[in-house]
């Protein structure tokens, strides 16, 4: 299982999100401008401020090189995983529904939020309803997650036509938990995907959730369920190919 | 182009004195370039010129020292082959103009200084002063300075982990904005500056040269600001963290790839300034064709081009074979490459432009030709500050008092502030602001290594930055001690052992006698503290003019300390853990009114001097607390600072979610001898109480943990045991008062600053 991390000019969290999925199997860093995905079986568009977010979050990063890579790779169903400004490139690029608007408070907020896995039978949310990282939480209650978040523009929006197509389809994968919408996102949304299921974008930071001694562990459980899903799509192709 | 003259020496901030020098040493007077080359660099910010004679006193070797002051950062040796390198500055005057960017570049400022070193920037923290909040000056300089460094440190990946602020009608005028910045580099990877090697190329990489900034830090730093500051505003910087971004990861590759022979950054006076220090370092010369500096905007003059101040620039010595693999570099980060000229043998700084020569200086004369004056300090005898306003009743009793403190704009959780930075990015951060009194940062986060093995340490670095300009005002000298006690105490409480320091004397105009005792008294305080706990400070940076209409701000030296702890997981905790455990006071603490928070709400005037410290009962008192926090014993710890010990109390109730029932002994604390001195005038025997609770005062730490774990702590240090962590509210009875208060109600209180952020 190889990731492979996106690295544009500007990017903050690449080096972070290496170190996380390093911890459930390979990772490598894909650098903007060479469209080579170096044989990833899955793909992190990292956070930070790709190529300052001058124009708009996301804006000019969905045009790099890389991402037309990236795009192709999510088309023909590789998983592709986008952490803040990655999700805000992932929306850019259509790749997801809707957008990341400026803050409800127009600040930049850091803070550990609790999120409730609203579907936890995705490819990247399968490992949180087994309880890969911490089975405390299963049974009838919603899973819940302890994962930081910092943006400035993580205010979740999609009309409402779309928000109920994507409910139905079990497209909303992360909420906030009750009193933990700092943002203003609607229906208090922290992460969905598209209809496939194979492109997933959050505004909280899993790669910042994966070592007790810095806040919580419970992040893994995004990149072990990757792990589990790309593992699982492997098999299906091999004995399919039986 | 006439000659400039006199006239013009004197506009650009030189006297006539030093212009008779200027051209003594240049050996005829200097052309138009040439003199504003020599103005920038003989202006008090470059050359130090009231403040460099006072910094020699200050001890700057210890045995973790790899890098001391003189270079672009400080470095101390974290063991494992990894140096970590450190320094702060001040952008107090950009910042009272145009406080967003002022703050903003600031941050970039003291970031390049820590990357020239070869450094990766793990962390910066800052410490402001503002006026009072009340004042809509105060609110409108806070939020652009808090927006200013969020947006610049979040932007470019470093976490922003620390801080302190206060809010005192003296900055009301003339704001400090304080940055630090730490970073990390393999031993073999640091650099410095001189510049070296005779034909080896200049080339100047990074953002594109503008007309932003002429000026700006040199010139606005080196005078009183006034009322037509604003008009200024044209002269202070504007940051990009993007291109930093870039210039950053740059640098570090041309580092790790051994292609730079030195490296500078370019901070205020530009070009000038860059060039100058690394010729003078390396006792070389350099050629530099003004023609070759990539520009932003057509027609810029020569001089323009050697002054700008323009942002994310770097400047580094290449050896000949090495200059295409250098702009290789620069073309992938995207960031102009550019040879602009060549290091020679003639030690002068030779300037062309349209292939005439256009300057030609002896470097000696332009970097280290500017006369060093000594200050002529004189003791005031009439107070220099006006008395606060008072803010709180005298009739309050405990209760009251306790939750107006907790509310204090000085003493209010700083969550509102911290909150709109990215604490966490790099994956280092262990305790986060407010946890604790100091920031953890592991060494090692993103290696992949030992994340899980509890057989394995996990060495980590503390940090904390301080300097209670109140108290320094009261009393120079010992208030200057107390901001390194405080420093080493925030380290402490974590369990780390400091290694080193850095320090910033933001102060009035030193040509008036009185801002020339503070400096002169706040440095031999700095020096005496910094000697008695072993901590050497490695590099630094001084402020003056930082006077307003109504006379010179606080004196405020800010330390900022580095320390080392073996592993983090037993990284100290400010809050009160688990109920049951036994709450002791700790250490040679002798509690005061003078210049205290609770003073400044009664409205008093400050004292004139502050008691003495015993620098070795506090040295033992660290030291316990350091080991009682590090073996793991102490389940807390905490200092006792700004609002004395109930105030120490709460904050460690509200950092841990848990009350505490505490009774203070009777004869506790004892008078304070010297009658009158250190204590507000006026006071009373029914000022004992309070002086009890909220007094202030250097070595006192609130601990929790076992019976066991204090008895141990009191074999080298005084240890009272004075209550037990457990409930949902503070309780502190004392001969004379009571204080009960629920959590909720002092959280409530403490949030006092959620309002200035709307």
């Amino acid at each position: 299982m190889k990731f492979g991390v996106v690295q544009f000019p500007g990017s903050c969290d690449e080096r972070d999100a290496v170190h996380a999925a390093s911890l459930v199997g390979e990772a490598e860093l894909l650098w903007h401008a060479d469209p080579d995905l170096k044989g990833s079986d899955a793909v992190i568009v990292p956070g930070g401020f790709s190529y300052g977010d001058y124009l708009r979050a996301g804006a000019i990063a969905r045009f790099a090189p890389v991402m037309e890579s990236v795009i192709a790779f999510a088309r023909h169903g590789g998983l592709v995983l986008g952490i803040c400004n990655g999700f805000q490139v992932l929306c850019e690029a259509r790749l997801l529904p809707g957008a990341l608007l400026p803050n409800a408070g127009l600040r930049f907020v850091c803070r550990q939020v609790d999120l409730e896995v609203a579907n936890g039978s995705t490819a990247f949310t399968r490992a949180c309803s087994s309880g890969g990282a911490d089975s405390a939480g299963s049974g009838a209650q919603a899973q819940h997650l302890s994962i930081p978040a910092k943006h400035a523009c993580g205010r979740y929006y999609a009309d409402s036509d779309t928000l109920s197509a994507m409910t139905e389809a079990g497209q909303v994968v992360l909420r906030y938990a009750p009193h933990e919408n700092f943002n203003g996102s609607v229906a208090d949304i922290a992460g969905v995907c598209n209809e496939q299921g194979n492109v997933f974008g959050m505004m909280p930071h899993p790669e910042h959730a994966v070592d007790a001694l810095t806040g919580s562990i419970d992040g893994l459980a995004i990149f072990q369920s990757m792990r589990m899903a790309a593992e699982g799509a492997t098999t299906a192709a091999e004995s399919a190919r039986a | 182009m006439a000659l400039p003259g006199l006239a013009d020496a004197l506009a650009l901030g030189l006297t006539e004195a030093e212009y008779a020098m200027v051209c003594e040493q240049h050996g005829r007077p200097p052309n138009g370039v040439e003199l504003a080359m020599y103005s920038l660099l003989w202006s008090e910010h470059c050359a130090y010129k009231h403040s460099r004679k006072l910094l020699r006193t200050l001890p700057t070797e210890g045995p973790a020292v790899v890098m001391g002051p003189g270079e672009n950062a400080g470095a101390v040796d974290i063991g494992g082959g990894l140096v970590c390198a450190f320094k702060v500055e001040s952008h107090n005057h950009p910042s009272a103009v145009e406080p967003f960017q002022g703050a903003a570049t600031g941050v970039g400022g003291i970031l390049r200084d820590i990357f020239a070193v070869g450094a990766r920037p793990i962390a910066v923290l800052d410490s402001l002063r503002f006026g009072e909040p009340s004042a809509e000056r105060s609110r409108y300089l806070l939020d652009g300075a808090v927006a200013g460094i969020g947006h610049y440190g979040n932007s470019i990946g470093v976490p922003t982990v620390g801080g302190e602020v206060y809010f005192e009608a003296p900055y009301g005028q003339s704001c400090l904005v304080h940055a630090m910045a730490l970073g990390l580099a393999p031993r073999q990877r640091l650099m410095r500056s001189a510049a070296a090697g005779p034909g080896n190329a200049l080339v100047l990489f990074g953002a594109r040269t503008g007309r932003d900034g002429i000026g700006g830090a040199s010139v606005l730093a080196s005078a009183e600001l006034d009322d037509g500051a604003h008009e200024r505003r044209p002269s202070v910087q504007v940051g990009d963290p993007f291109e930093e971004s870039k210039l950053l990861e740059c640098s570090l590759e041309l580092l790790d790839s051994e292609l730079v022979v030195s490296l500078q950054d370019l901070g205020a006076a530009g070009l000038t300034s860059a060039a100058g220090e690394m010729a003078a370092k390396g006792e070389v010369g350099l050629d530099i064709d003004i023609d070759a500096v990539p520009l932003r905007e057509d027609g810029m003059e020569p001089f323009e081009v050697m002054v700008s101040e323009s942002q994310e620039r770097m400047l580094c010595v290449v050896e000949p074979d090495q200059v295409a693999a250098v702009i290789e570099c620069c073309e992938r980060w995207e960031v102009n490459g550019t040879v602009i000229g060549a290091v020679t043998d003639s030690g002068r700084i030779r300037l062309t432009s349209g292939g005439e020569t256009v300057g030609d200086m002896p470097v000696n004369a332009l970097v280290d030709g500017c006369p060093l004056y000594d200050l002529a300090p004189l003791a005031p005898t009439e107070p220099m500050y006006a008395a606060p306003d008072a803010t709180l009743d005298r009739a309050c009793a405990p209760t009251e008092v306790l939750l107006a403190l907790l509310a204090s704009p000085n003493l209010a959780s700083r969550r509102p502030l911290f909150e709109q930075y990215d604490c966490l990015v790099q994956s280092r951060t262990v305790v986060r602001p407010g946890e604790s009194d100091a920031a953890v940062l592991l060494v090692n986060a993103i290696d992949g290594s030992g994340t899980d093995d509890p057989a394995v340490d996990r060495p980590a670095m503390a940090v904390s930055i301080d300097g209670n300009g109140r108290r320094v005002a009261a009393d120079p000298y010992w208030g200057s001690v107390a901001v390194v006690v405080e420093c080493a105490a925030n380290l402490a409480c974590v369990g780390a052992e400091p290694l080193g320091a850095t320090d910033n004397l933001s102060f009035g105009n030193p040509e008036k006698p009185h801002v020339a005792w503070q400096l002169t008294e706040s440095v031999r305080g700095l020096g005496d503290a910094c000697r008695a706990l072993s901590v050497p400070i490695v590099g630094g940076n001084v402020s003056l003019y930082n006077d307003g209409p109504a006379g010179p701000i606080y004196p405020t030296p800010v330390i900022g300390m580095v320390g080392h702890l073996p592993d983090a997981r037993r990284a100290g905790r400010m809050g009160f853990a688990r109920a049951g455990t036994s709450v002791a006071l700790v250490g040679p603490f002798l509690p005061t009114l003078g210049a205290c928070e609770l003073a400044k709400l009664w409205g008093e005037h400050l004292p004139d001097g502050l008691p003495a410290i015993d620098l070795d009962l506090v040295a033992a008192a660290l030291a316990a607390v350091r080991h009682g926090v590090r073996s793991g014993a102490l389940e807390s710890a905490h200092d006792v600072a700004e609002g004395g010990l109930a105030v120490a109390l709460a904050e460690c109730c509200l950092a841990g979610g848990i009350g505490a029932e505490v009774e203070l002994p009777t004869g506790w604390p004892q008078p304070v001898a010297g009658a009158g001195r250190g204590d507000t005038g006026g006071s009373d025997s029914g000022d004992e109480i309070f002086r009890a609770l909220f007094g202030e005062g250097s070595g006192g730490f609130v601990v929790s943990g076992s019976p066991a774990a204090l008895d141990a702590l009191a074999a080298t240090t005084p240890v009272t045991v004075i209550g037990t962590v457990g409930g949902d509210s503070l309780t502190i009875a004392a001969p004379g008062g009571r204080i009960h208060a629920g959590l909720a109600d002092l959280t409530t209180a403490n949030a006092s600053l959620k309002a200035l952020f709307p």
